[in-house]
């Protein structure tokens, strides 16, 4: 006898469930199994694992920040308001998400480079340029990840109920309050779903950063960057410097998980 | 947002994550595996028949494209499949087992590693060198005249990564001149530099000369002295477990004969010094 | 503080043309089916809802009108700028603020500082039965606190206009009945004006001043809770207050019912009228029923529905009516739905008034 709303999962599920559960941890085994480890720790001390994991952490982490500024309010525009140019908006947005990374980048110079649209005016007058820095960086990877958090904001902000606006206009709150106080802490949740998700794939950019920001240790060699340069001369390395990222993104994640979407997750 | 849109949205939001790694190698097994299947038409003394599988290094692409098609176009019975990667990856599919008849690779450390697999038919040979050039922007804008100005950190400058045959030339070449290079970026291979070079963003990028003689409309080359440091010699060999020996070897000699050493000429390879 | 409103909004098929006035202190109660265009009068009247058409105006202490809406002279004062406090159907409180905090917000947002807004909150909390509940999460609180905490939320800012939307339609029938009764005096006490809104006679007779009846987006009938439960102009109103409304014409002592059949009333009539018949009026019995009642009809039993502590009985006949009977009638005469039976009303205890 199966116990009323036991949790038995039904054998439909239960197989493919499996099935793909394996599927996406045997890479990783493979990469676990095959990784150095009688000489990890050397591989570790070399002084550019280092350095590349520290530009990742922190270009994923302003790239997030980024996608926040400016993805919470597409998303807004895209869950709230009745503009007739929305459904071609959300196309736009999403166009970052189906174009190969490489031809993201190579778009970026064509905007940002200095022969680019903006770019060149910006070389002109400030004798700035974007490309090949850790701004590029962070420019690449907000434009790979910054969709994932706009869907993912647009998704929450669509399942959360709109009359806590209308309340809140009634209390006197202008839209803008109304946002601040009420919608943001509403959806909460869904933001923080977001950002991580943005913020994994950040952590992962490779195509448009490598064609846009280019490749130079200490400045626009991120992890991935490291890992696809050391596969084509020691592959050994390049799962060393994989194992890296993987690790201090899980860690990451789990981290996060505890101490801020269950949080937020239980005010909702 | 209905429920379909937001479904497709997600599955092309995976479809970004995984299309986001680097080249591909599936084509390359496949076709191999139709070489395998054909492989039994083809005898010595007939014509050639089947498949060709040619694994060669990406600088080579266009020539041996251009020679399968006369090959092809000698023997109608024949198809000739090509996989153009970087060598590395190339050695490196072709020890993990790909089956392959010819193997052309852009240096010979990569040649070495399978030949120490021993997976060669015969002794590989040099048939083709590749030199670096200074690749700059159309009309040169600033006024790069030689591999000193790499050392110029006022320029905007691209070489590749050490980790990949074209950056190891580089790095040689560099040191034999005594030139402490100032490159902004490392790129991943010879194309992306051109490409930098083709988009205007860099001011020069150091690239083989057949990159500049195949863009030659966008790009300048500027030849120096301390190339012939780092000469790319470019071995080949028949493979031991080819599907189609006999094709494999129509092939190589394709590329050794007049004709053959005539079409990499003009994609800016010249001929083997030694 | 009179709140005058006249306005029109097309919602797809339905067009609502309604125009009310509310006093100071008045509570007019908007009484109407579900789909009826109540709530889009609320929203109107809230500012969250455009009108096509009309003119919205709330009067100021000197007897000049604040003017929120004109269509015509493209005025809107958008919902935040408005004096009103709203009171919706399921409460909804801010789930990620506390209780205090809820009932605060309205104060906050309109520049009141910390200190004073908390106070403030704390007191009405106490008003409404809520002192000791302030730092609770509402998810903490039961639907009843919930309600008065909202109300709470409101009132605090004295608003000029009160917006009920349905408060006491989602609570439990015991805790409705105790929330109705301190609404009641909380509504006593407060001296703008209320609209509230509701599809329960109960709530609207037990709480408003005045009644208007919508049906369709149009008014239908208007006045006191007493003068529209005695006399409902449309079958609705009428089933609502359960009251058998029966149209026909007056003949001297019988009025001919435009369904057939004839009823004898009290008082003698001329002309197009309405009987109303109350259900606790109408007798029923299993063999046709000899004495004093002047009004014998036969009916079958459609359905019998616990109602408190009586039965409500409703029958299909020549003339369709509404019967409250005890339990033990019931049980006794074992009427079950199909059941033949008779139905009788005094003439005296019909109600005739002019179409």
């Amino acid at each position: 006898m199966r116990r009323p709303g036991g949790s038995g999962v039904p054998l439909p599920l239960l197989v493919p469930a499996a099935i793909g559960t394996l599927f996406l941890v045997l890479p990783l085994l493979g990469l676990v199994v095959r990784a150095p480890w009688s000489d990890l720790g050397a591989r570790l001390a070399e002084p550019g694992v280092g350095q590349a994991l520290r530009l990742s952490l922190l270009s994923a982490t302003l790239a997030t920040t980024a996608s926040l500024v400016l993805g919470v309010p597409i998303a807004w525009v895209l869950a709230r308001t009745r503009t007739r140019g929305r459904s071609v908006l959300r196309a736009l947005v999403t166009v970052p998400l189906v174009l190969p990374p490489v031809v993201g980048g190579v778009a970026l110079f064509l905007v940002l480079g200095r022969q680019g649209i903006v770019g060149r005016w910006l070389f002109e007058t400030t004798g700035v340029t974007i490309p090949f820095t850790t701004l590029a960086v962070v420019i690449a990877e907000t434009f790979v990840a910054m969709p994932f958090l706009v869907i993912s904001v647009e998704g929450a902000l669509r399942a959360a109920d709109a009359r806590f606006e209308d309340a809140a206009a009634t209390l006197g709150a202008d839209r803008w309050t109304t946002f601040r106080r009420v919608t943001l802490p509403l959806v909460a949740p869904g933001i923080a779903a977001g950002a991580v998700l943005c913020w994994a794939r950040a952590l992962g950019e490779f195509g448009a950063t490598i064609t846009f920001a280019g490749n130079f240790p200490g400045t626009t060699q991120t992890m991935p960057l490291a890992v696809y340069l050391a596969l084509q001369s020691d592959p050994e390395a390049a799962i060393v410097l994989s194992l890296v990222l993987l690790v201090v993104s899980l860690a990451t994640l789990l981290l996060l998980r505890d101490r801020w979407l269950t949080r937020s997750g239980a005010a909702a | 947002m209905s429920r379909r849109v937001r479904l497709a949205l997600s599955v092309a939001a995976v479809l970004a994550l995984t299309a986001c790694g680097g080249t591909s190698a599936g084509d390359a097994a496949s076709s191999a595996s139709s070489a395998a299947a054909s492989s039994a038409a083809s005898s010595s003394g007939e014509d050639l028949t089947g498949t060709l599988t040619v694994f060669a290094a990406a600088s080579l692409t266009d020539v041996f494209t251009d020679l399968g098609d006369r090959l092809e176009a000698d023997h109608p019975g024949l198809d000739v499949q090509f996989n153009f990667a970087g060598s590395s990856q190339l050695a490196t599919q072709l020890t993990q087992g790909a089956p392959a008849d010819v193997f052309a690779s852009a240096n010979e450390a990569q040649m070495e590693v399978v030949t120490d697999a021993g997976l060669q038919a015969a002794d590989p040979t040099v048939f083709t060198e590749n030199v670096l050039e200074i690749a700059v922007p159309k009309g040169n804008p600033a006024h790069v005249t030689g591999l000193a100005d790499f050392a110029d950190p006022d320029l905007t400058l691209a070489v590749c990564a050490p980790d990949v045959p074209c950056g190891a030339a580089a790095q040689e070449v560099f040191q034999a001149a005594g030139i402490d290079a100032q490159p902004d970026t490392q790129e991943e291979d010879v194309k992306a530099a051109l490409t930098k070079v083709q988009l205007g963003e860099v001011d020069a990028a150091l690239v083989y000369a057949t990159d500049v003689q195949a863009a030659s409309g966008d790009v300048e080359g500027i030849e120096f002295p301390e190339a012939e440091q780092a000469v790319n010699q470019y071995p080949i060999c028949t493979l031991e477990a080819a599907p189609n020996p006999d094709a494999a070897q129509a092939f190589v000699d394709l590329v050794d004969s007049d004709e053959g050493q005539q079409a990499l000429e003009d994609a800016g390879f010249r001929a083997p010094t030694s | 503080m009179t709140l005058c409103a006249d306005v029109t909004v097309a919602r797809g098929a339905l067009t609502v043309e309604l125009d009310v006035e509310v006093a100071d202190g008045e509570v007019l109660a908007v009484l109407g089916p579900n789909g009826a265009g109540k709530s889009t009068l609320l929203r109107v009247l809230a500012g969250l809802l455009l009108p096509d058409g009309g003119r919205v105006a709330v009067g100021r202490a000197g007897g000049e009108h604040d003017v929120w809406d004109d269509v015509a002279a493209g005025v809107h004062v958008p919902a935040h700028e408005r004096r009103l406090g709203m009171v919706f159907q399921d409460h909804l409180l801010f789930p990620h603020l506390s209780v205090a905090d809820n009932v605060a917000f309205g104060l906050r947002t309109r520049g009141v500082r910390k200190a004073p807004a908390r106070a403030a909150a704390r007191d009405w909390l106490a008003r409404v039965g809520l002192a000791e509940l302030g730092d609770r999460r509402p998810g903490q609180l039961s639907g009843g606190q919930a309600q008065r905490a909202a109300l709470a939320r409101a009132l605090v800012g004295e608003p000029a206009l009160l917006l009920l939307d349905e408060p006491l339609s989602a609570l439990d029938a015991r805790t409705r009945l105790t929330v109705r009764a301190e609404l009641r005096r909380h509504l006593a006490e407060y001296a703008g004006s209320t609209v509230l809104v509701t599809h329960d006679p109960v709530d609207a007779l037990a709480l408003a001043g005045r009644v208007v009846v919508v049906e369709e987006g149009r008014v239908v009938q208007a006045g006191t809770p007493a003068d529209v439960s005695r006399h409902p102009r449309t079958d609705y109103v009428a089933r609502l207050v359960g009251l058998a409304l029966l149209p026909g014409t007056g003949d001297g002592p019988v009025v001919r019912l435009d369904g057939g059949g004839a009823v004898a009333v009290a008082e003698e009539t001329a002309g197009p009228v309405f009987v109303a018949v109350r259900p606790e009026s109408v007798a029923l019995y299993l063999d046709p029923p000899h004495g004093s009642p002047r009004n014998v009809w036969p009916a079958r039993l459609v359905s019998a529905t616990p109602h408190g502590s009586t039965v409500r009985c409703e029958l299909d006949g020549e003339v369709p009516l509404v019967a409250d009977v005890t339990a033990t009638a019931v049980a006794e005469l074992g009427l079950t739905p199909g059941t033949p039976v008779w139905a009788a009303v005094k003439a005296s205890e019909v109600a005739v008034y002019a179409r």
